[in-house]
Parts: structure tokens; sequence; C-alpha cells
């Protein structure tokens, strides 16, 4: 195996609208890939394709298995870590509790979380809609972190963060890709050029460029590609 | 005031069957969004499984003991009939709501024709024993010891709820369900096994309140549109108390017991218009939905 996933001619429709229009891309075995693209281009319904939470047609393959058309849950114990958008924590539930809904029952580094992540463990009888945007998404990352999961899907783990949690994030973010292959959507480029080895571009429902993290030091093909400035 | 003790004490149990009939309504909506209006049919299939038990079994055996076995049997068969229902028809059409109420309506008027071939229309008695039938005197009031039966059943079994939902994995896959479904998906989670055991815990309930309202407020009758006819209040409940919140089907189940039956007393007991209790809850239902469109302890859409 060389790759954890391989996307071939990916097609996704939602509400009428051709999101994806014959995506393809590979994300090679260990180190990050990060997926980028404006807004709105697709990147978060290729992620949820990879999963089945959305319809697709085409081809996807996750850790050598064909998926398209699997049950979400079948196509996560396969080794998938995934880290929504918007966190998604169950904030009725504790702290604890989303972790233990987490357990996949063999071998839970609860341990290994709570050092990465002390808060979370003083603050297990806690509700999770109580927390912080920044101790939710330390939830929602020890979640996708507490199995062994060779392959993490990451949804724009930054969004709405301050800085500095923003760089504690890539710390962990660093420490997890050397255990498993990454594939990253992300809109701050200094954590992509901080965490990944290489790129997948899209746009309008395509990609539009394949290539190494390096290309980012071209502001050209920055602003070209992406609608920004090179050093953002 | 002693009317008014009594008039509380019978619209808490009234309010006790009221929210096991929609508290299992209001799981199933929560986390399936399945709109069952095959629930009463459960009711209804209780009731009868109860008076099979109580009229079939030797009296050798004791009243105590067969109206015992007729509860726990109409719940048994209520919770058999659940996941029979959801395994075969409702599972087959997770997604497309419209073909849900299509084929439990179809499923009720079916089955409910099915029990009037069988059983006819007329309304059957279930042999209760005495002490359920007498009253308790207690300071002064007589308190229907029928209705002590419906609040104890309606206590345990929301205690029992609420710990399974708090300390066991499938409670806490069922509240995250209800919270975001897709999401414990992305967990692994096979969400179809909760699905079917929170049809069949819904089922279970649902024929608990069937013969609960027979023995306590139907004359000890059983009928075979009765079911549907409690089926209308417990939606009732669950919209009041909010989707997919058993502490809310509870507090609404209360809220319109009591309403009902003081109505019921005080101004239809005066005008002569009996139906006033019904009307009154339906007018409850308007003005929450105005005031709270997702209910006391809904979650926000």
């Amino acid at each position: 195996m060389t790759n954890a996933v391989e996307i071939t001619d990916l097609h996704v429709t939602i509400a009428g609208s051709h999101v994806l229009q014959g995506v393809s891309f590979s994300v090679p075995l260990g180190g990050v890939t990060a997926l980028l693209g404006r807004n709105g281009v697709g990147k978060t319904t290729t992620l949820r394709a990879i999963l089945g939470l959305v319809a697709s047609s085409g081809g996807v393959k996750v850790l050598e298995s064909e998926v398209v058309g699997w049950p979400t849950h079948r196509i996560v114990r396969l080794g998938i870590g995934y880290v929504p958008e918007d966190r998604d924590v169950f904030s009725g539930l504790t702290v604890e509790q989303n972790l233990r809904l987490a357990d996949s029952g063999t071998g839970a580094k609860y341990d290994e979380v709570f050092s990465l992540f002390p808060e979370l463990k003083t603050r297990g009888r806690q509700r999770a809609g109580t927390l912080s945007g920044g101790q939710q998404q330390m939830l929602s990352i020890a979640r996708a972190l507490l199995n062994h999961r060779p392959l993490l899907l990451i949804d724009e783990p930054s969004k709405g963060l301050a800085p500095k949690i923003v760089s504690e994030f890539a710390n962990v973010l660093e420490r997890a890709a050397q255990h498993s292959t990454v594939l990253l959507v992300e809109q701050n480029l200094s954590v992509v050029r901080r965490l990944a080895q290489r790129i997948v571009v899209l746009d309008h429902g395509e990609v539009v460029h394949r290539g190494e993290v390096a290309d980012l030091d071209d502001p050209t093909l920055v602003r070209q590609l992406l609608g920004v400035a090179g050093a953002a | 005031m002693n009317i008014f003790l009594v008039l509380t004490f019978s619209g808490v149990a009234l309010g006790a069957i009221y929210f096991l009939a929609a508290s299992g309504l209001s799981l199933i909506y929560g986390l399936m969004d399945v709109l069952n209006f095959a629930h009463g049919l459960f009711m209804t299939l209780g009731a009868y499984a109860g008076f099979e038990i109580a009229t079939r079994l030797p009296s050798s055996f004791g009243a105590p003991t067969l109206v015992i076995l007729a509860i726990v049997g109409a719940t048994l068969m209520g919770a058999l009939a659940a996941g029979v229902t959801e395994l075969i028809l409702i599972r087959p059409l997770y997604g497309k709501p419209i073909s849900q109420i299509l084929i439990t309506i179809g499923l009720d008027l079916a089955v409910v024709g099915l029990l009037m071939g069988g059983f006819g229309s007329t309304a059957l008695q279930i042999p209760v024993p005495l002490w359920l039938i007498e009253p308790t005197h207690i300071g002064g009031l007589y308190l229907p010891n029928a209705s002590f039966l419906a609040i104890g059943a309606g206590v345990i079994v929301l205690v029992g709820l609420e710990l399974f939902l708090a300390l066991t994995r499938y409670g806490i896959i069922i509240r995250a369900g209800v919270e975001n479904r897709e999401m414990v998906r992305a967990l692994g989670i096979d969400v179809g096994r909760a699905f079917t055991l929170v049809f069949v815990i819904g089922g279970a309930m649902a024929g608990l309140a069937g013969i609960l309202y027979t023995i306590v407020f139907s004359g000890d009758l059983v009928s075979p549109n009765q079911g549907d006819s409690l089926l209308i209040f417990a939606f009732i409940v669950v919209v009041i108390g909010g989707l997919g919140s058993i502490r809310g089907s509870a507090v609404a189940a209360l809220v319109v017991g009591l309403l009902q039956q003081y109505t019921t007393f005080y101004i239809g007991g005066h005008s002569g218009w009996a139906q006033i209790g019904d009307l009154s809850t339906v007018l409850l239902l308007a003005v929450v939905l105005e005031w709270r469109p997702r209910g006391l302890f809904g979650r926000v859409a």
C-alpha cells in the first residue's frame, strides 16, 4: 500500500448543486497532505464524501478498500479519526462521555490524550457545551486521537481560534502525524507550511493544482490559486 | 379542598400514563426523525395482550398474579411489536419521512382492523383484583389504588430511563444521536442498533401505557381504538415537552394530566361540556407553540 486515500473522478451533488465535479487525487502514506482552496470550493465536502456522510459517485479507496456506498461507521472502522469543521462535540454530554463515545474498545490511549490536553482530565465532568471554543476543539481532536488511527481527516482545526491556541494545536497535530497519515483542510497557510509536505488545491469542485508545500512560497501562484497574499 | 387534592392525585396518575405513552414517541422522533403513527397501535396491542393473559390463564394463579402477568405481558408485547416494525417496515425507509408516516398509519389501520375482526369492536373487560378497584384512605381522602399503580410505574420508568441514558454506553449513544446523529456515525458507531433499541424501549413503554390506561382510566375495558385516542395526547405531550427530551415529556405529561383533570371537573362539571378537558390541552399546545416552538425542553433546531 503506497496511498492511504485514492480518489478517482469523485462527483457529489447537493441540493441540485454539482459541488465536486470529478475530483481525483491521492494521499500518500505518512505525513500531512493539505487540501486547500477558497471558501466553498468543496474541501469539506471531499472529506465528508470520503467518510460516506454525503452520497457520491466515482472511486474512493481508503486504506486499500473501495468504500463508495459503504455506511459511515464501517468506513471509519477501517481506521479513520475525524475532526469536523465545527468541532461537533456533543454539548449535552460531559467531556468524559464524549471521550467514552469515541472509545473503540481496542486499547484507547487515555493517558496519551490527557498528557496532550491535561485540561480535559480536570474538566471530565463538565458538559461539553459549556467549554470554550478552544477547549471544544481540544475535545474534538482528542476524540480523533483516542484510538490508534492510521488515517486522520482534519477539517480547519484553527478556525476561530486565537493564534496561541492554534500554535498549540499545530504542535499536537505535528506529533500525531508521526504515527498517522493526515489529510488536512486548512485556510491558515502558516499552519499548512508548518505541518504539510504536500498540497492539493481545489477550485469550483475540481483539482487545479497538486504539488509540494514549497509551492506556497510562490506568491503569484498562491494569489492565483487561493486568492490570498503568499505571506498569509 | 379535598376534591382539589383528589383531582391532583388523579391528574398525576393520568400524567404518568401520558408520560409512558409519550416518552418513547419523543425518543424515536428525536433520534431517528421518525414520526411513528403506529405508536398508538403498540399501546392497543399491549392492552389486548394483557387481556389475553388475564382471561386465558387459569384463575388458580390468583387475581394479583394475573394482573402483574398482564402488565408484564403488555410491556413485552409492545416491545416485540415495535422491534419487528422497526426491523421490517421502518429500516428500509430511513430518510423518507412521508413513506414512514404512510406506512405507520397503514400499519395502524390494518392491525386495528384485524383486532376488530378477531375480538369485535365492543370493549372487553379485563378482570382485575378487588384491591385495585378499591380506594385507599389517606388523611381524609379516598385515593384509587389503580392510580398508585400508574404513578409508581411512571416514576420507575422515568428514573430507570434517566439512569439508562446517563450511565450506559447505549444510553450515551442515544443522547448523542438525538443531538448529532451524523457525528455519532463518524465516530464509527453503528447507529442502526441504537435505532432498534430505542424502538423496542418506546414500544415497551407504549404497551405498559396501554394496559395501565385500561386499568386506571377506562374502567378495565379494552377496545381496538383506545391506543389511537391516547396517541393524540402523547403527541401533544411530546410537542409541549420538546422532541427528544425525556424530562420534557415528564413535565409536559404532568401539566397536561393535571390541566385535563381540573378543567374537566371545574369547567366541564358546571357547564356540562365534558370535552373541555381535551380542548384545554389543545389550547395549551397552541400557547406553547406560539411562545416556545421548540417546546419546554426541546433542542434548538
